[in-house]
């Protein structure tokens, strides 16, 4: 049988934050902040003021910090969960192909995330584990 | 009684909804896509079930992180798409069968001791509509009653493999038990590889998919001892959606019909999946 330790394996693959307790535990105000996206009277109200708004939510500096500036990936490091930090992303007006060029690693562009995809997506050969991107 | 035909295994991408609810089906980019998935719908037509269960997942849209059931059974009259945070999906309200639902979960608690959550309230998401209109087009009305069953697939520890296929084991049951003289199909969900998050996001591995959908047909059981791990690696974070379509294959006859296969990459990050399938 797996054992829940064992299993941690998944922290092996690169670019790739799973969202396990920890990372629940970690992210819950900022993923509830962003679901609370889902009315128009709170988008009405972060429009207004942001951060005003965030203080309803109790968020680390660095994930309001994050928020503000956008940063999709920090957002991810500090607990965020796609589908949640997505409502921000729709809140812009941004496509999942906007926060996925803006997320990857080598700084790509949403032309050259969509021409990724249309060509096949980013392989797996050479992103199954750190130590291959270690390796460069 | 009520008689089970077929099965059917499809992703679910939203921008596949997005396409059809802005009339974009024929643009070079789509019209690869829907061409693939008109045998499904033909079958669909012919078959005409009076119940689909859909096996799907929510995208943070009815359930928050306040609570996450494992598995849930929507037992509702009704279940209006969900806004996410573009307006609700310009689609019909599905209409519930909540006596199946209750039958369905009475039968998984009671004789086969899987413990779902009841759910008398419930707005379904892509998940679910995509499939639907994949399925259907543009009716005014589904021609077919639903019976929401949405898995926890975002948050770790997901249900695993072998947890679905054994659901889905348990479901056929309570199908075939039910006195109604009705026809269900199941349909599983979501899949196949894509990434959304990180610096990993835009993963697509169609080998790996391919294997999939061979082993769906011929070798379920083999599937049902991947670990997460290798899912979360090999088919992306979110990719580890196609658990679900165990339920389905659970569901059917060891031996199956394959009466449809697609596959084609990309829909939007995603790898697009199709499997139509039916008991020998």
């Amino acid at each position: 049988m797996m054992n829940a330790t064992n299993a941690r394996d998944y922290r092996q693959i690169p670019g790739t934050y799973v969202f396990d307790g920890a990372h629940c535990q970690k992210g819950y105000a900022l993923n509830m902040f962003c679901k609370s996206l889902d009315l128009e009277r709170n988008r009405a109200a972060f429009r207004a003021d942001s951060p005003g708004y965030l203080k309803n939510f109790k968020l680390s500096d660095e994930q309001r910090n994050a928020v503000l500036d956008r940063d999709w990936l920090a957002m991810l490091r500090l607990g965020g969960n796609i589908y949640y930090t997505f409502k921000l992303a729709i809140f812009d007006g941004l496509t999942m192909q906007h926060v996925g060029a803006a997320m990857s690693a080598n700084g790509m562009s949403v032309d050259d995330f969509r021409e990724m995809m249309m060509s096949g997506g980013r392989p797996i050969n050479g992103n199954r584990s750190v130590e291959e991107w270690s390796h460069g | 009684m009520a008689r089970f035909v077929g099965g059917v295994g499809t992703s679910h991408v939203p921008s596949i909804g997005a396409a059809i609810d802005h009339g974009k089906t024929q643009e070079p980019y789509w019209k690869p896509l829907f061409d693939g998935v008109q045998a499904a719908r033909d079958w669909m037509d012919e078959v005409k079930p009076d119940v689909v269960i859909v096996v799907y997942n929510d995208h943070a849209s009815r359930f928050g992180l306040d609570v996450t059931p494992t598995f849930a059974i929507g037992v509702a009259d009704e279940f209006p798409p969900h806004d996410e945070g573009y307006g609700p999906r310009p689609v019909p309200t599905c209409l519930g069968d909540p006596a199946l639902a209750w039958h369905l979960i009475e039968s998984l608690v009671l004789n086969d001791e899987i413990d779902v959550t009841m759910v008398g309230e419930m707005s379904v998401d892509h998940g679910l509509t995509v499939p639907l209109s994949l399925l259907f087009g543009q009716p005014q009305q589904w021609p077919c009653r639903v019976i929401p069953l949405c898995v926890n697939v975002i948050q770790y520890p997901q249900p695993t493999a072998l947890r679905c296929f054994k659901l889905g084991q348990a479901l056929r049951r309570a199908i075939d038990s039910y006195g109604p003289d009705i026809k269900v199909a199941v349909l599983g969900t979501g899949g196949m590889s894509h990434q959304l998050q990180g610096e990993r996001a835009g993963l697509i591995n169609a080998p790996y998919d391919n294997q999939w959908l061979d082993d769906m047909v011929r070798d379920p059981l083999s599937l049902t001892r991947i670990g997460h791990t290798e899912l979360l690696r090999e088919a992306g974070s979110e990719g580890l959606e196609i658990i679900m379509w165990l339920i389905m294959r659970g569901a059917m006859s060891e031996t199956v019909r394959l009466i449809h296969r697609f596959y084609h990459v990309p829909a939007s990050n995603t790898a697009y999946g199709l499997l139509v399938l039916e008991d020998t």
